[in-house]
Parts: C-alpha cells; sequence; structure tokens
C-alpha cells in the first residue's frame, strides 16, 4: 500500500486561510505560506505575486527534511525552528505539529521577536486544524471521486 | 503520498527518479522541461555541485492535464546518485507516489546498478515502503553508447518481477516520457484502487 493520501477539505482550507491572513497582519510580514512536510503547497496570503510557490514549497520541504536528518544525528527530535537573515529579506520557518511547515517571509518593517511571537499563535491554531483534517481524512470516502477513473481518462491525459 | 485538494480540485502526486551516478536522472528532468510547454511547467529546481552534479535533488513541478475534473499536478524529483550522498537520497523519498529507477546501460556500470537499486529498496524500507507495493518502472538508459549490455541481461539483473521497462536514450528523449506516462499512469490507477 502507498502512503495514505493527504485530502485538503474546503472548510479547513478557508480556516487556513484565515489564520495566515491574520498572521501577515499581526507579525507585519510581507507574506506567509504553508506548506506540507512532502513539499506540497498548502496556503499562502501576502505579497505572493511574484513568488514561486511551488519552488518555495519544495525547498523548504527539502530544507526541514536536511534539518530534521541533522537532529537525528545529534539523537534530537527535531529543530522545529529556522531562520535566515538576507540583506533585505529574512525568512522564519516553524514546524507545525511535525506535520506542517509555516514559513513567514518579513522585512525591515518588522522584527524577528515579533514575528516569533505571533507565530507561536498561528502554531497553536493550525495545529488543531489540521488534526481536525487528519481525522475526517482518515474518514471513507474523502475523495471517492477516482474510484470512477478508467482507463480511458487516463490515455486523454497523454494526448497532446 | 499523494496531495488532494478538493477546494482548487488538484492532484498532486511525487514521483522520484532513482539511479546511479551519472546515470541520467538530471537528464531525463532537463528533457521533459525543454519539451513541455512554458504553462504545463513550473521552474526547474537544481540543487548541484559546482560541477553539476545533484548535491540534493532537483525538482520539476510538471501539470499533465484534468482527471474527473481534478488539475494534476505531478512534482518530479531526482535523488543524488554517488554513494556518499546517501543521507540526502533518503529524505527525497518521503512522500513518494510513485518511482522510476534510471539504469546505467554500460557494463562498466553493472554493479553500480545493482547497489543504487538495493539501496532503494532498503530506503523505501524506511518508510515502510517497498517496490512491489509502489507504482515503479525502470528504464535502461544510454542505449546509443557502444559497451552496453542487452535488454534481457538488465533485466534479469534489475528486474526480475517484470515491472514496465523502457530504453531510452535521455540525451535525446528517447523513451523518456513513455517512462514518464508509464509511471503517471500506474500511480492513477493506485489512486483508484485505493478509491482515495
Amino acid at each position: 500500500m502507498v502512503n495514505p493520501h493527504t485530502v485538503m477539505y474546503e472548510a479547513e482550507l478557508n480556516r487556513i486561510q484565515t489564520s495566515v491572513s491574520a498572521l501577515v497582519q499581526a507579525a507585519n510580514a510581507k507574506c506567509v505560506f504553508v506548506v506540507d512536510k512532502n513539499g506540497q503547497f498548502i496556503a499562502s496570503s501576502g505579497e505572493v505575486e511574484n513568488m514561486d510557490a511551488t519552488s518555495l514549497a519544495s525547498l523548504t520541504a527539502g530544507n526541514i527534511a536536511a534539518t530534521g536528518g541533522m537532529a537525528k544525528l545529534l539523537r534530537e527530535n527535531e529543530f522545529t525552528t529556522q531562520f535566515h537573515e538576507g540583506k533585505n529579506a529574512h525568512i522564519y520557518i516553524q514546524l507545525v505539529g511535525n506535520r506542517v511547515i509555516l514559513v513567514v517571509i518579513f522585512d525591515a518593517k518588522s522584527s524577528l521577536g515579533l514575528v516569533r511571537l505571533r507565530v507561536r499563535k498561528t502554531s497553536d491554531e493550525l495545529v488543531e486544524i489540521f488534526e481536525q483534517m487528519a481525522k475526517k481524512s482518515a474518514e471513507p470516502g474523502g475523495g471517492s471521486a477516482f474510484a470512477e477513473i478508467t482507463d480511458e481518462d487516463i490515455d486523454n491525459l497523454f494526448n497532446d | 503520498m499523494t496531495f488532494i485538494n478538493l477546494m482548487a480540485r488538484e492532484i498532486n502526486c511525487k514521483i522520484v527518479y532513482y539511479g546511479p551516478g551519472l546515470c541520467g536522472k538530471t537528464t531525463n528532468l532537463q528533457f521533459i522541461f525543454d519539451k513541455t510547454k512554458p504553462t504545463s511547467r513550473g521552474k526547474m529546481v537544481s540543487l548541484a555541485t559546482e560541477t553539476d552534479r545533484t548535491l540534493f535533488f532537483d525538482f520539476l513541478p510538471l501539470e499533465l492535464g484534468e482527471i474527473r475534473g481534478f488539475k494534476t499536478r505531478f512534482h518530479l524529483y531526482t535523488v543524488p546518485g554517488q554513494v556518499f550522498y546517501d543521507a540526502s537520497r533518503k529524505l527525497i523519498l518521503k512522500g513518494i507516489d510513485g518511482a522510476v529507477f534510471v539504469a546505467d546501460s554500460q557494463i562498466a556500470r553493472a554493479d553500480a546498478n545493482e547497489e543504487s537499486l538495493d539501496n532503494l529498496r532498503v530506503n523505501l524500507a524506511e518508510y515502510g515502503l517497498s517496490l512491489d507495493k509502489i507504482p515503479y518502472v525502470i528504464q535502461y538508459n544510454k542505449r546509443d553508447l557502444p559497451s552496453v549490455m542487452s535488454v534481457e541481461e538488465l533485466r534479469a539483473s534489475l528486474n526480475p518481477d517484470g515491472v514496465p521497462e523502457f530504453e531510452a536514450v535521455a540525451s535525446d528523449g528517447t523513451g523518456v516520457f513513455e517512462t514518464l506516462k508509464a509511471v503517471a499512469r500506474l500511480v492513477f490507477l493506485e489512486l483508484k484502487k485505493s478509491g482515495a
């Protein structure tokens, strides 16, 4: 059996969206991303128009995976927080509930202390939302539309 | 782990290209990148050394079209093939939906192929997965080179279970899309089977 699927539902996605939008405001951040540990983009808020969210998600997950590998070598469970300081932009990465990753990008209009403080509240909210979602995902019939996939559907994908 | 977004109506799947050093994993992705419409693919990210050897991974997001009203997105990853990057290689397998083993057909690389395939088995086992349970295809690459093993020889050493296999010359694209299509098909069949 392959890994179980992760199913994102509208209600929870809306809650996640509300939560990260609030974080952008509260932390005075440029933008905030939520990605899963396997590198899938989940949600974002703020000035995201010029950001390549897909690449950012994949690289963040790679980064967290590599840091997790280092933690294991030191017999630590995880390093849950990372901070990278640039000249103009800084990035704060927080592992949430060992399940998803919260990425906050900010500049001189905010500070590491403020971001760290606000991220804590958002993390708690996200933990609760993702726990609920995991329960929902485990219920049968999460996205049963795919049980109906035919060979023809698959062939059609490759026609062009 | 297929990632299904019911709100955006998207399915996201992760395919990992595995194989010994210099077998052509990055070349596969590069060819797919070059031949896919810009609207159907994202940027290719390569974390490589100064000498262009893969250090951590290459990543290429690809959109294949719609299935049952859902956009299908494939995230293609390669692993670093060199033996000593095993810790990094293992990390890339996290959340894998399908695997492509790229074998180097040259006689001199016979042992490297077998070693890498064993390594894939061991690393998958760490995630509780095995090659006979996940969507998996093999590509015999570099068929254009002079001193290569026959497909029968490669099959005997690398593919005793008879998973879908493809001859390829990734540098000119031969067999590249056939391999990708085959693994994508298996991923969808798995999705269907599990009634996700």
